[in-house]
């Protein structure tokens, strides 16, 4: 089945997520205007600065249409400052676009002399489970809380950092930093599947 | 738990692309940054115009300035220490500092040699006027690149005669048979490895963003489809008529550099940009882009 990914591409590392789609055979394209949405079967929010890609959203009227991706039940895959947007609330900064039933802190590791590299374990299903993941965490988010549909797909000691609930995935680190297209690929086949379904 | 790593120091500067890091000299310049939608700010006691115009010995901004404008804003902080001045960027370090910038803007404090950056958990950012530059910086330890540009003039002919002269490089180097990449690396004064690594990948192993002189959202967009990856705004912002409405317009036209409709807009109705100076009218001793080894 031939899908196409957009990549929210207002500001950040959208160009890797791109190359990263690529890599896995699939069409990938920028998106910078709502009306872009249209076109694309899933969409990739990348890591930058939250804040900056949060007054573009509100300045291009980003919600509305962003609004009805989510209903329409197109899956969104949200990396660091991606998973801050997508997250329900923000700690100390009010409401995030709810479209994933997690509670998140920015920065929540301190200042980039604390970001870090990890080996970490994590569970993808579709016979894709199991294994290391260098996982790359840059002034990181942490998720607080998880609501009870959420499903846990890898943590760090404690701290959860790859969730996914129904179509919408999220992840406190940055896949599209590394070469291992592991999580990509699990993204993508949960677009497939869904489009499959329609 | 590995912290300090190359891909954790050159991640930060991915994470900054498609974006501009502007200079602030207060708390109060930092917050209306970062309310224009700045991705990180640099923390300066005076700003390159100011620095020309007052002239003196430029050094590391008062630990107690950056550490206020720290407390103001949630996006990264940078600074800027003398070339080669290691004293001031452990001291940097040690106050948290998110990225140093070892910045010809400041006067230098070495006639020969940078900062070993490998010594350091922060990562550096510094300028190059080529590619010989920026690959002894990224040999040095350095996790980003901006191109260096006049400092202070808002005049942008030095910006886009850099980048042009490090993609020019990139474009002839991937282009050579590989037996000529040695004498290359000797003529450029650049790491062999870091050569090999620009003729296989097209590109600097690190992000490189543009600096020095752009001063409209017009000159954002010339330099981001020049290539750049992002954009440090110094003197263009606060010494502007309007300083929220430009930085606002720079963020903007920086994102849609390739669609004239969005940067008409945001062109209109800012008001006087920095009134600036022409590179061509400075004297040699002047021009500032000729310090670094």
């Amino acid at each position: 089945m031939s899908i196409k990914v957009g990549v929210l591409s207002l500001q950040g590392a959208f160009k890797e997520h791109i190359s990263r789609l690529k890599e896995c055979g699939i069409s990938a394209a920028e998106v910078k205007f709502p009306e872009q949405l249209k076109d694309i079967d899933g969409l990739i929010i990348p890591g930058g600065e939250s804040t900056t890609i949060n007054k573009l959203l509100e300045k291009y009227k980003f919600k509305e249409s962003l609004d009805k991706f989510y209903r329409d039940k197109k899956p969104i895959f949200g990396t660091c400052a991606g998973l801050i947007l997508l997250a329900k609330n923000i700690k100390g900064e009010g409401k995030g676009l709810g479209y994933i039933d997690i509670d998140v802190q920015r920065n929540a590791y301190g200042r980039q002399i604390e970001s870090f590299e990890e080996l970490l374990d994590i569970r993808l299903d579709n016979n894709q489970n199991g294994g290391k993941f260098k996982s790359i965490f840059i002034r990181a988010p942490k998720i607080l809380n998880v609501g009870k549909k959420v499903r846990i797909l890898g943590k760090f000691k404690e701290d959860i950092v790859l969730v996914r609930d129904n179509n919408v995935m999220a992840s406190t680190f940055h896949p599209e930093l590394t070469c291992d297209l592991r999580i990509h690929q699990y993204f993508i086949n949960m677009i497939k599947n869904i489009k499959g379904d329609n | 738990m590995e912290k300090g790593t190359l891909k954790v120091k050159a991640g930060l500067a991915q994470m900054l692309k498609g974006g501009v890091i502007m200079d602030v000299t207060s708390p109060e310049q930092a917050k209306i940054a970062e309310e224009a939608g700045a991705v990180s700010v640099m923390a300066l006691e005076r700003i390159p115009a100011d620095i020309r115009a007052t002239g003196g010995v430029a050094r590391m901004t008062d630990p107690e300035i950056i550490l206020k404008i720290m407390d103001t804003v949630s996006i990264p902080v940078m600074a800027k220490v003398r070339i080669g001045h290691f004293a001031e960027a452990q001291i940097l370090e040690a106050i948290g500092i998110d990225y140093i910038d070892e910045s010809e803007v400041l006067t230098p404090a070495d006639e020969k040699y940078h900062i070993n950056k490998w010594d350091f958990k922060v990562p550096f950012v510094c300028g190059a006027i080529n590619l010989g530059e920026a690959l002894r910086r990224i040999g040095e330890g350095a996790a980003m690149i901006r191109t260096k540009g006049e400092a202070g003039t808002g005049d942008v002919i030095e910006a886009v005669k850099h980048m042009r002269s490090i993609k020019d490089e990139i474009v002839r180097i991937s282009s050579l048979p590989k037996e000529e990449l040695m004498t290359v690396a000797k003529e450029l004064g650049a790491p062999y490895d870091l050569i090999l690594y620009v003729y296989k990948n097209k590109k600097l192993p690190v992000v490189n963003f543009s600096a020095g002189g752009i001063s409209t959202p017009a000159d954002a967009a010339m330099i981001m489809q020049l290539g750049a990856e992002g954009i440090f705004v110094g003197s263009g912002i606060f010494k502007s008529e309007n300083p929220l409405k430009m930085a606002r317009a720079i963020v903007e036209a920086t994102t849609h550099y390739n669609s004239p409709e969005v940067l008409a807009k945001v062109s209109r109705g800012l008001g006087s940009p920095m009134s600036g100076i022409a590179v061509s009218e400075l004297t040699k001793e002047k021009i500032i882009s000729n310090r670094g080894w």
